[in-house]
């Protein structure tokens, strides 16, 4: 049984995350619906998580001793299919069956329908609460103390008061294996987020909960690591990592586009992404900034 | 059918009364005597639902999060994925009443475990007012696939179904009532999930009685008694699964039937039973409860009383029913 966990160098996590993108663009476009410029923007990150940071067991997802990763911004769940599959817990073929009649891979993330998946979202707001609930129990239930919880959220979900209930609740029990990451994009589908419901000082918000903040650049791999390399040590708050990401990364008619937000590619776009992506690949690591 | 055991003093100035909610915290007490994995959370209300006995006996499975509902359940869902069976308690109000769709998504669709327990619900609440008093639990309770719903009788029979729902590894609502009632049930009723129990037997027509409503038709029938109707009363604590069974065979016997709780009737166990009898029995039916109103402050006996919902009124009512509406015969 294979156990995943940091095995992987940058170049290769990079690589994981190039295939990811491809897929996710082949399957939106084969779903015929769908949200294109988060999951791009999230595939970084991902792709470190699953290939570089969490342990878990592919063929034996309810291992008992595996972290635990919540996607609480579920429209997003194509870049976690997409890991999953690279990953080995299905067939990539299955990847197609997106969004389709009979398939496991809902279009928001079911956990009863596919295993590996540790929760059911797409309402936003309640996948950190849900993320916090697992950590108090490894923390305070189940003296587990070597296990990690992490939670991808968007920004714009930041305007869910849940989160803040989450935030203060994380806080008071001081739960510090609980690693969750804001997908700072900027974009929410109404627009920008500072024009629809501002956020900043984001980081200044958190931090007043009570939690220990970094920011970085979501597509640099060695930023990411050495960032969660960072939150694993503070071992006395919950850790936020404020990740900023370009919406639709890697293809350049879609990035920065909030009207990419929901949409799928169709055929002709789709072909020009894949070749977008590959030439991407030629310069994909880049100058990566973090900030403390 | 073994005969269901009735408190014996359960019509007489000697009958014990007990808050239905004091069952639930010794139910969720000996839970967690006999599971270490049972765990509760509370919002800011422990003494009022009655988690202090928990709290006292395992401070470290019990949870406080504050006056954040939508929290309550989704760290609840969170705690069921990592093997605990979690209670939440607050008042109906606000849990189910706040966080439904958390409810819907994280612990009913993701068909996990957590237990909601809607505290002073319906309108024993009195002097609160409309706000507090929630008569809108049932309905939107019984509308979510895999989740369970159960408004115990008395305090008796709610420490049952909290052992009950501890062990049944589903989505679970318990809807208790904040005021002192009579218990009618004994050490020795039985109960479980999905099982309707007749109280009493009779010929004339069918009582159906859920939560603090079952003990008024009791009385009711007693009432009736003395104008020559035999009445049977049906005791339905678990609203979803309804046991079809029970209520229909009383039903075929005989032919019509009254449904009674303190909750809106649109969605609750009156539209349960009639959407029962419409498919198979289409028996006359008189639904009493709420009906597309809210209640407003006084005590919970001034607020029944408007209502129409103490025993006394009841009985009238169901008397002015059976004028109306025939016996139902198969043929018909």
């Amino acid at each position: 049984m294979t156990v995943m966990s940091g095995q992987l160098t940058v170049k290769q996590i990079e690589q994981k995350a190039f295939y990811m993108r491809r897929e996710i663009i082949t399957m939106l476009e084969a779903a015929g619906s769908g949200h294109s410029a988060g999951p791009l923007g999230l595939s970084d990150l991902i792709a470190t998580l699953y290939f570089g940071v969490m342990n878990y067991k592919p063929k034996k997802p309810e291992w008992g001793d595996r972290d635990y990763f919540f996607l609480s911004n579920g429209h997003c769940v194509p870049v976690q299919y997409a890991a999953m599959a690279e990953a080995g817990f299905f067939d990539k073929k299955e990847l197609k069956t997106l969004r389709k009649w009979g398939s496991r891979l809902q279009g928001h993330p079911e956990r009863t329908k596919l295993p590996g998946l540790e929760n059911t979202s797409g309402p936003l707001g309640s996948g950190l609460s849900q993320a916090a609930g697992v950590a108090y129990s490894l923390q305070y239930l189940d003296a587990q103390t070597h296990r990690f919880v992490y939670c991808v959220t968007g920004d714009g979900e930041l305007n869910e008061g849940n989160i803040w209930e989450a935030a203060m609740f994380a806080g008071k029990y001081k739960l510090s294996q609980l690693i969750t990451f804001v997908d700072r994009n900027n974009i929410q589908i109404d627009g920008n987020t500072e024009d629809v419901m501002p956020l900043e000082d984001l980081a200044g918000k958190w931090r007043s909960f009570g939690w220990h903040v970094q920011e970085i650049d979501g597509h640099n791999v060695e930023s990411i690591l050495d960032a969660i390399g960072m939150a694993k040590a503070i071992s006395n708050r919950p850790s936020v990592i404020i990740t900023h990401t370009i919406p639709g990364k890697g293809v350049d008619f879609m990035e920065y586009d909030y009207r990419w937000h929901g949409m799928p590619p169709n055929h002709e776009q789709a072909a020009e992404a894949l070749k977008e992506l590959r030439t991407l690949r030629g310069k994909i690591t880049h100058e990566g900034q973090k900030h403390e | 059918m073994s005969k269901y055991p009735l408190n014996p003093n359960i019509l007489t100035d000697e009958v014990d009364v007990e808050p239905i909610r004091a069952g639930f915290g010794r139910g969720l007490k000996t839970a967690g005597d006999k599971d270490k994995n049972v765990v509760a959370l509370c919002a800011d209300l422990t003494e009022s639902v009655q988690m202090h006995l928990f709290r006292e006996a395992f401070p470290k499975r019990f949870i406080e999060v504050g006056v954040a509902e939508q929290n309550l359940v989704t760290v609840a869902s969170g705690l069921a994925r990592a093997g605990k069976i979690p209670f939440t308690a607050s008042y109906a109000a606000f849990s189910p009443g706040r966080n439904w769709e958390q409810i819907k998504t994280t612990a009913a669709l993701n068909d996990q475990p957590v237990k909601v327990v809607g505290g002073h619900a319906g309108l024993m609440t009195g002097p609160d007012g409309a706000t507090h008093q929630m008569l809108e639990d049932v309905a939107l309770m019984r509308v979510m696939p895999n989740m369970v719903v159960i408004a115990p009788g008395d305090s008796l029979e709610a420490e049952k179904a909290t052992l009950a729902i501890a062990s049944n590894g589903k989505p679970s609502y318990l809807r208790l009532a904040r005021d002192k009632t009579p218990i009618f049930s004994t050490e020795k009723s039985p109960f479980e999930i999905g099982t309707a129990y007749v109280l009493r037997e009779g010929r004339d027509i069918s009582l159906f009685g859920t939560g603090t409503l079952t003990y008024e038709l009791l009385v009711a029938a007693k009432l009736l008694e003395k104008s020559g109707i035999d009445a049977e009363v049906v005791h339905v604590p678990t609203i979803k699964p309804l046991d079809d069974e029970t209520i229909l065979k009383s039903l075929e016997k005989t032919g019509r039937g009254v449904t009674a709780e303190e909750a809106q009737i649109a969605g609750g166990l009156g539209s349960s039973i009639t959407e029962l009898t419409a498919e198979y029995l289409p028996v006359p039916i008189k639904r009493l409860g709420v009906n597309d109103r809210y209640g407003e402050s006084g005590t919970p006996r001034e607020v029944f009383e408007h209502f129409g919902l103490d025993g006394k009124s009841l009985a009238k009512k169901i008397q002015t029913f059976i004028k109306k509406a025939p016996q139902y015969k198969k043929g018909y």
